[in-house]
């Protein structure tokens, strides 16, 4: 793919925005280039390289709060958290081993994909720690949008419509997010020999709790259950949850222990050397065990659980179209959804690599589209098949 | 009276309110039309009663049918709406303009689903926010968001205004909550967005429908997340001869990784109302700070003492941790009628802006400078932890030309907010109370772009109209429709 501007500031993403939209120039938006293999493939794009959009602009750890332009590294920014002992609490996932992909996953592909990792079934997801965005329109206008202060009802929340549009409704320049303390502690309880209709209710049970559970994620027939905080909480709570599971085992792992499975979960290499189809639904949790089982009978998937039973990571044998009607009938309505994560693209062009919606809101979502990028040249169809 | 204007009604729609009112009650069951003019009175405010004006009707439907119906009947005859949950909205969200239809959620009360194995709760939107907590609370959960008003106010308008409370430093606000809703567009087309699964697949529709003011739709059902109760919680109150070395306690108490459930604050002329009135013990001291944690025992314990330690290197002239349940409930007893307390005494505007937690002693000095400017006493009661602050402007109502004042008191500091690098509102919404300093805040372009999502969702501006957008910036919009 030819390269259309490599902006190294917003005004110049500005400059190349507008004159892509002059001359009707589709753009396919690039920062360190790890998840270009995501969404619908986005033919006779150029790529727009924001890669140089990058530099934490503003961190104030007493007031858990980082900025950053949009292309910064995560590790960079993991790293200065890290000096002051705090994190990014969403865990935005490292896809590269999944992808096949080489280069810098940054802050603002976190953002424009809503990508979190285990933690979110306690603490929530990227975009529940998004504050504010910065970015360009299809126009080349920028448009600043919520802020860099925790509790903020100013105006329409366009910075959540941002995360997780893919680049479809603008480029981002810079984001603002609520940044957390690294937990003091951690502990993993692990459970072998689980059905994963166990697992599921096991989490359900030690999510129930107040314990506070950071992580909930089977595989393979073991399950783990995480749990975060300072030391005395930590020992307390993993001794009331293994008492309270002790029918199922639970062997405690210590944080440093090399198998404790987290960064793996959380990035999905287990299905980083299988060949087929990678696809990830998010289900209401009790029914993950039910669709794992029909589609493993149906379609030879494998699967992996993440969330509590909420996230279903499915491997499939072949990349064969007739899989996605075949996942997505196996979610009952309004319960679920599915996304083609990993597929070549000639899969991801044949099939809606995001979920077909209901016919009014696809429009809502198109015309969204028509207003902020009135062109169609922001990663033109990368969301909608 | 007041300086704050609203669009003149439209003459067209005031002309058929007869028709308006006929045509609502054939597709509604009589109970849910108000059209008497001495019952619609009953409309014509909410929690900013300053600004009234009765509406043209009211409708209370029962379902989510009707909601489409009304929706439906009021966009074929361009008429306004202006959704309602229980109007205890503190920046005119709900306020009526003559020519509108309100839509009240009162009626749509119940609870439709609860799932504690996947920790949701499904409701229609007209319920209470306590009543949410109170139909899971015997099995052990809670809904976390917590606005003062939990008693009254309706879930409905919490999604509208994206509202918060004194716990959401840990447990996030509305937003956070929200899993899903049945939403009710303009033209009464009833969508689902959302639901027990994370991540609702496509743009997230869901986060810019709440706290969207009711500019977007109607939400008539919501799937709300609900949380297991903790085990126990207990507060720490800690009195500063000094709002500076307050605000660095709070920040050393979040850098410290300890992350308390509230951080809430006081200031001296807050403490001495508070303390005639509720008599909590409170030291009169000019910062008073509540911290609470939760836990078990010894993990409370633990915490207060990390707590503790960080305050004690600040000299702070008292220090009490509560040993028991009944000495919790009386640190909480003033802060809890802090805004009732200050009722009694005067008249006063309860203000809402947010600034960064760095900048909160900077605020508040600059805070006591407008007060002397304006000639108006100001109380401070507010949310530390995530900078949401609340001045109360104490004012005499009788007195002509005070209720202006306190507004141009009120206005200056918001504009110190957002010259703090903060915002105009955390938590009580826009409406029509901070509706016209909105372009201090955003650019002509940051408008534009929020307008353009109205535009989507509501392409003929009938709901909520002459709210959130300074109604130079949206005339056009709303013009071309009438």
């Amino acid at each position: 793919m030819t390269v259309f501007a490599a902006p190294d500031d917003e005004a110049a993403v500005q400059a190349a925005v507008a004159e892509a939209h002059a001359t009707r120039q589709p753009l396919r938006l690039r920062a360190g280039g790890s998840k270009q293999a995501l969404g619908q493939p986005v033919p006779q794009a150029a790529v727009l390289d924001v890669s140089g959009v990058t530099g934490i602009t503003r961190y104030e750890p007493g007031a858990l709060v980082i900025e950053a332009k949009a292309a910064t590294p995560l590790a960079e920014i993991e790293a200065a958290l890290a000096e002051h002992g705090q994190m990014l609490a969403f865990e935005p996932p490292d896809f590269r081993a999944l992808l096949g992909s080489s280069g810098a996953p940054t802050i603002g592909g976190a953002v424009a994909g809503n990508q979190s990792g285990p933690r979110r079934v306690q603490g929530g997801a990227c975009r529940d720690y998004l504050l504010g965005v910065r970015f360009v329109d299809g126009q080349g206008q920028l448009v600043r949008n919520g802020g860099r202060v925790m509790k903020n009802v100013t105006g329409l929340d366009l910075s959540k419509l941002q995360c997780g549009a893919y680049g479809t409704l603008g480029v981002l320049t810079e984001v603002a997010l609520k940044v957390l303390p690294r937990p003091e502690a951690s502990a993993t309880l692990r459970f072998e020999g689980i059905t994963l209709e166990r697992g599921v209710k096991l989490f359900a049970q030690a999510l129930t709790t107040p314990f506070e559970v950071s992580g909930a994620a089977w595989a393979e027939g073991t399950a783990w259950l995480r749990i975060e905080g300072l030391t005395a909480q930590v020992a307390y709570r993993r001794d009331k949850l293994s008492a309270l599971l002790a029918d199922d085992g639970p062997t405690p792992m210590d944080a440093d222990d090399p198998a404790a499975p987290w960064s793996s979960i959380r990035d999905c290499t287990g299905f980083a050397d299988h060949d087929g189809p990678v696809w990830r639904l998010s289900l209401k949790a009790s029914l993950t065990p039910g669709i794992l089982s029909a589609l493993s009978d149906r379609l030879g998937a494998r699967g992996m659980v993440d969330q509590g039973g909420a996230v279903l990571w499915l491997a499939l044998p072949d990349a064969d179209p007739a899989q996605a009607d075949a996942i997505r009938a196996a979610i009952p309505n309004g319960q679920g959804h599915a996304m083609l994560f990993r597929g070549p693209a000639p899969l991801r062009t044949a099939v809606p690599v995001f979920q077909p919606q209901a016919p009014r809101l696809e429009r809502i979502a198109a015309d969204l589209c028509a207003r902020f990028d009135p062109a169609g040249i922001l990663n033109p169809g990368l969301m909608r098949a | 009276m007041s300086s704050i204007q609203m669009a003149p009604p439209d003459p067209g729609v005031m002309s058929r309110r007869d028709q308006i009112v006929a045509e609502l009650a054939k597709v509604l069951p009589a109970d849910a039309v108000i059209s008497d003019t001495f019952e619609t009175l009953a409309y014509e405010c909410d929690g900013l009663s300053a600004y009234r004006c009765p509406p043209l009707a009211v409708v209370l439907p029962h379902d989510t049918a009707q909601v489409a119906a009304v929706m439906a009947t009021c966009h074929r005859l361009g008429v306004p709406v202006v959704p309602r949950g229980s109007g205890t909205s503190l920046s005119g969200g709900a306020l009526p303009t003559a020519d509108s239809v309100i839509l009240g959620t009162a009626r749509l009360n119940g609870v439709l689903e609860t799932d504690y194995d996947n920790r949701f709760i499904r409701v229609q939107t007209g319920i209470t926010n306590l009543a949410v907590t109170g139909a899971v609370e015997g099995d052990g959960f809670f809904y976390a968001p917590d606005p003062s008003s939990q008693l009254a106010c309706a879930i409905a308008g919490n999604i509208a205004m994206n509202s918060g409370g004194a716990h959401c430093l840990k447990y996030g606000v509305t937003t956070n909550n929200l899993l899903g809703v049945t939403l009710v567009l303009a033209d009464g087309e009833v969508v689902e967005i959302g639901g027990p699964a994370p991540d609702a697949p496509g743009l997230d529709l869901l986060g810019v429908i709440c706290g969207s003011e009711g500019q977007l739709g109607v939400v008539t059902e919501a799937t709300l997340r609900i949380l297991p109760k903790p085990e126990g919680a207990r507060p720490v109150m800690i009195g500063f001869d000094s709002a500076e070395v307050a605000g660095h306690c709070v920040a050393d108490i979040i850098r410290s990784g300890v992350l308390p459930v509230a951080i809430e604050y006081m200031d001296r002329p807050c403490i001495e109302v508070v303390e005639n009135f509720a008599h909590a013990g409170y030291p009169l001291c000019e910062a008073l700070l509540i911290v609470e944690v939760e836990g078990s025992d010894a993990e409370i314990a633990d915490q207060l003492d990390r707590i503790t330690a960080i305050a004690e290197r600040l000299n702070p002239v008292e220090m009490r941790v509560s040993e028991s349940a009944g000495e919790s409930a009386l640190i909480w007893k003033g802060r809890k009628s802090a805004f009732g307390a200050m009722g009694q005494i005067n008249d006063y505007m309860c203000l809402d802006g947010t600034v960064p937690v760095s900048a909160l002693p900077a605020t508040l000095k600059r805070i006591a400078e407008l007060s002397a400017e304006h000639g108006l006493k100001v109380a401070n009661v507010f949310h530390a932890g995530d900078g949401n602050m609340h001045p109360l402007i104490l004012f005499d109502a009788n007195t002509p030309g005070d209720l202006e004042r306190a507004e141009a008191f009120g206005f200056d500091i918001l504009r110190a907010c957002v010259d703090a690098g903060g915002c105009l509102t955390g938590e009580h919404g826009v409406g029509i109370e901070k509706r016209d300093l909105m372009t201090y805040q955003f650019s002509a372009e940051d408008l534009e772009a929020q307008m353009q999502v109205k535009d989507v969702f509501d392409p003929a501006w009938k709901l909520n109209p002459t709210k959130v957008f300074p109604l130079d910036l949206s005339a056009a919009r709303r013009a071309a429709h009438d």
